[in-house]
């Protein structure tokens, strides 16, 4: 058996690492450990929330570089290519949707666009509704939920049955009859800027009240601990109290919220591009290109298949993350 | 004339529109003779323009019908659909009709309650026809001129009886003096005084001016007979009195119905209908991609719409059951026009600009196809219609060298219009017409490629007269580019086009003459066509009327439209006609066997 090149090498530095584990560990044992990082320690042994974290980093960066990497590929999501389409059938010519070498995921049946550059482009869109919506969700909500559990009484009865009205309203049915009356440009934003506008808006406002009862409950059992008693009693003003000493206790639950409802918008997203009132031709979004698959189910599966995935994988990859998260910041965790 | 409602048979084509891809090159060398194939199918395209298997129909048996869609009405006064008109026929008889023969030929009119077309005086102003003997209601009363007369008189009813064709008040009381037999004071309820029944097998009708077409309009199914004593006003539709071969033995709205044998009714009475089943089913499915595998399952046997198999069941019976199959040409065209009240197109320049830089191959394969789509449009008139020259008249060659879009030209176009740039546009499109939003898209990508940028507006299908048919909206939306289609109500240049092209039909809501044409050559030339009595002169005017909107560079036309349809094997004396824009002829379809 001969030895790989290397092994002498790393024969020789065990002393050092030894020494130097030893050393953190008594800095560390010395120093204490913050909440973030005893989450951090956590969430890096969670191996499928690593993975779920990493996935949703490279879709960041795929969306973000989506003209880039297109060009790259000499593909642009407009461009149409029907020397690729069967005229019998309106479906791309070749097996697996037309998938070539040109073609990573193959073309769109009826105009032959690159599905592969479509996908890129599909998921800036995901990504920012998704994103964006659950930012003001979580504004919105960790106002309004602190202010109700801070002062309490009337305050809070009427931000609480705003909360209860808002989660009994049918969101989805709200927002298709809202993009419909809307008009095409607006504040300086026309065609699909309008709609992305909207989404955002409309999804983060209805996503606020899940937030906002979360933010709201864990201000209620801080309010009353002794810490918060003694800064009222050393003089602190109700200011301080919220920013000084309630707002950084609520932290934690607001990231694992904020996680989890970024997956429950792009699927919302998606639901809303399905059903033509999401963003608007020949702007790409997975949701609509399911919708327009439903027709070639049969002859052109990869196309239903792959915006399908897309979403599977993004929102898998989210939740992972978000619950690997949750686990980590839960000081009762197990792990 | 069509204030009420826009047209049916053209909105019901809209919805044929959820079709059909292509498959010329097999289809050219698919079967195509009389009778061959495995299950006794006629064969690809042979009840197309064609009669298919006469020789093998049986008298008796029940011939069934699928639709996803039920009529608008049955009621002979309301319905406005095509397939409505096509099956009417079963349980309803007009003065003159539609001869039962293939093609342009179906296309002519025929006696039916009446001897013969009827005598023309008085330079085209007065109508005289005299009834058959022996033509009978369900119950065995005699059809008389007065039966004939209130049933045209119901149209004006349109208070109650909204949404049939409203050309029987264009032609005979332009001015609607009548208000409607509901309405009417005198005795008889008769007191519409356009018409004159003299006795009982006599009827005359006084037009204040000539019109060519008013066979046409008497040929119409709202020019029904209906007896007073069975009229139940609004409710009529769900049990029309039957004066045809079939008379209504059940139906429940947006389920289904059926129509059994009248045994009233004298075949002697009749030199058009041969009844040869025993009874007519239909049912209505929800769900397309359901009807057509029932279709080719073989639980029934003809798509009552006529709108041509959806995207799956098109497939599966392209590869397994293409005898099954005709691929006609539908009267209907689909078309983008430009309201010339939306800058720039007010410019013909910059409308030309359009035309010449939209991908025309691109836009058919977004309709579908050679086959699904149609042939690419080239003019405005159906060639269904006479005087219609299909892609021989081509005056912006976008089926020739063009086909793909002639950038050059219309950077020149542009240029003369004072946008060398190119400028910005939306395209206004229903948004439940899948392929109509696939040819939006399409020009979208060929208009930005001389610098036109357009949006996509998409609206609610149902709300075309508010939003697309009302001109003070599409201003001020700024709706430069309109994608509709149309078909004829009757087969001549005045049922298709005078409702587009004519600047006395720009109404306010409910408008069709998107682009507000307001020529006077054209109207002229429809007015000189409604006096013309002389059958070839008809067809060059109508010529003329289509080489002057096609001049103006009002529309950028994509098809000619074409289906798929499905006929099954248990069929026979089957084929499409003109006279309801490419359908098969419901009337006088039989069965092979009677079990």
């Amino acid at each position: 058996m001969t030895a790989p090149l290397h092994e002498p090498a790393a024969e020789a530095a065990p002393g050092a690492a030894e020494e130097a584990a030893v050393a953190a560990a008594d800095a560390k044992a010395v120093q204490g450990r913050s909440l973030g990082r005893i989450a951090w320690e956590r969430l890096k042994r969670d191996k499928l929330a690593l993975t779920g974290g990493v996935v949703v980093l490279l879709l960041i960066v795929i969306a973000l570089l989506a003209p880039v990497i297109t060009s790259l590929l000499g593909q642009d999501p407009d461009v149409y290519h029907e020397s690729l389409i069967d005229p019998l059938f309106s479906t791309p010519k070749g097996s697996l949707g037309g998938i070539s070498g040109d073609h990573l995921l193959g073309v769109e049946p009826v105009n032959g666009r690159d599905i592969f550059a479509r996908i890129l482009y599909g998921a800036r869109i995901s990504l920012l509704v998704g994103f964006l919506s659950a930012v003001v969700a979580v504004v919105i909500g960790t106002v309004l939920g602190i202010l109700a559990g801070f002062f309490g009484g009337w305050v809070d009865s009427l931000i609480s049955r705003v909360m209860d009205g808002l989660l009994a309203f049918p969101q989805l049915l709200f927002i298709i009859a809202l993009v419909s009356v809307m008009p095409n440009e607006m504040l300086g934003l026309s065609g699909t800027g309008v709609r992305i506008f909207v989404m955002i808006l409309v999804i983060g406002f209805f996503g606020w009240p899940y937030i906002g009862r979360v933010v709201r409950g864990q201000t209620l059992s801080l309010r009353e601990r002794e810490y918060v008693e003694a800064a009222r009693s050393l003089g602190a003003g109700r200011i301080y109290i919220l920013f000084k000493e309630l707002l950084p206790n609520l932290v934690a639950p607001i990231i694992v919220y904020t996680t989890m409802m970024i997956p429950t918008n792009i699927l919302t997203e998606a639901a809303l591009s399905f059903l033509g009132v999401g963003v608007k031709p020949p702007t790409s979004s997975w949701g609509q290109m399911l919708s327009s698959a439903i027709d070639y189910y049969d002859s052109d599966p990869m196309y239903m298949v792959i915006p399908g995935v897309a979403i599977f994988i993004t929102v898998l990859a989210f939740n992972l993350f978000g619950d690997g998260v949750r686990d980590a910041l839960d000081p009762k965790g197990s792990r | 004339m069509t204030t009420q409602r826009t047209s049916g048979r053209r909105k019901q084509a809209l919805a044929a529109a959820a079709v059909v891809a292509g498959l010329l090159t097999t289809a050219a060398c698919g079967g195509g003779n009389g009778s061959g194939s495995k299950n006794g199918a006629a064969g690809f395209d042979a009840a197309n323009n064609k009669v298919a298997q006469a020789d093998q129909v049986k008298k008796g048996g029940t011939l069934k019908f699928v639709s996803t869609q039920d009529a608008d009405s049955w009621d002979t006064t309301r319905g406005y659909y095509g397939f409505m008109w096509d099956f009417s026929r079963y349980y309803s008889r007009q003065l003159l009709t539609y001869k039962t023969a293939p093609g342009a030929t179906g296309a002519q009119l025929t006696p039916d309650l009446a001897t013969d077309t009827g005598k023309v005086t008085d330079g085209g102003k007065t109508y005289t026809f005299t009834l058959r003997p022996g033509i009978t209601w369900e119950d065995g009363k005699p059809i008389t001129s007065q039966d004939v007369k209130y049933g045209i008189e119901r149209s004006w009813a349109q208070d109650v009886l909204s949404g049939g064709p409203v050309y029987l008040q264009s032609m005979l009381d332009p001015n609607n003096t009548y208000k409607g037999p509901y309405k009417d004071t005198s005795q008889d309820h008769l007191g519409l005084k356009a018409v004159d029944t003299p006795d009982a097998k006599t009827i005359v009708f006084h037009l204040p001016k000539p019109n060519s077409d008013f066979l046409q309009v008497l040929a119409m199914v709202t020019a029904s007979p209906v007896r007073q004593d069975k009229d139940t006003k609004s409710k009529y539709g769900l049990h029309p009195f039957s004066s045809g071969p079939y008379k209504f033995q059940s139906y429940s709205p947006g389920k289904g119905l059926v129509l059994v044998r009248n045994d009233k009714w004298n075949a002697s009475s009749d030199p058009v209908r041969k009844a040869y089943p025993d009874e007519i089913t239909l049912d209505i499915s929800t769900n397309q991609t359901d009807s057509d595998q029932r279709l080719i399952n073989g639980d029934y046997d003809i798509d009552l719409s006529q709108t041509g198999l959806g995207p799956q069941g098109r497939q599966i019976a392209l590869k397994q059951n293409k005898d099954n199959l005709d691929n006609p040409v539908l009267g209907f065209i689909r078309y983008a026009t430009f309201p010339t009240s939306v800058k720039p197109f007010d410019n013909i320049h910059c409308r030309k600009a359009v035309i010449y830089a939209a991908d025309h191959v691109s836009i058919q394969t977004a309709r579908g196809g050679p086959v699904a789509g149609g042939d690419i449009g080239t003019n405005m008139l159906p060639p269904s219609v006479a005087g219609g020259e299909g892609q021989k008249y081509d005056p912006y060659n976008i089926a020739g060298s063009g086909k793909n879009g002639d950038i050059a030209k219309a950077k020149d176009e542009l240029k003369q219009c004072g946008q060398p740039n190119g400028f910005s546009t939306t395209i206004a499109v229903r948004n439940n017409k899948s392929q109509e939003v696939a040819t939006a898209e399409s020009m979208q990508a060929s208009l930005k490629k001389v610098g036109i940028n357009a949006d996509i507006y998409q609206y609610d299908g149902s709300q075309i007269a508010g939003i697309i048919g009302s001109p003070s909206n599409v201003a001020k939306k700024k709706l430069g580019i309109v994608i509709m289609g149309w078909g004829p109500d009757f087969p001549t240049v005045q049922g298709y086009g005078i409702p587009l092209w004519d600047s006395k039909y720009i109404l306010q809501s409910g408008n069709n003459n998107y682009a507000l044409i307001n020529d006077k050559t054209i109207d002229g030339l429809f007015d000189q066509y409604t006096t013309t009595l002389d059958e070839s002169q008809k067809t060059q005017i109508s010529t003329e009327i289509n080489h002057k909107v096609m001049e103006g560079a009002y529309y950028l036309p994509f098809t000619f439209e074409k289906v798929l349809n499905w006929r099954s094997s248990r069929i026979g004396n089957v084929y499409t006609t003109n006279a309801y824009s490419g359908y098969y002829d419901f009337v006088n379809i039989g069965l092979k066997s009677s079990k």
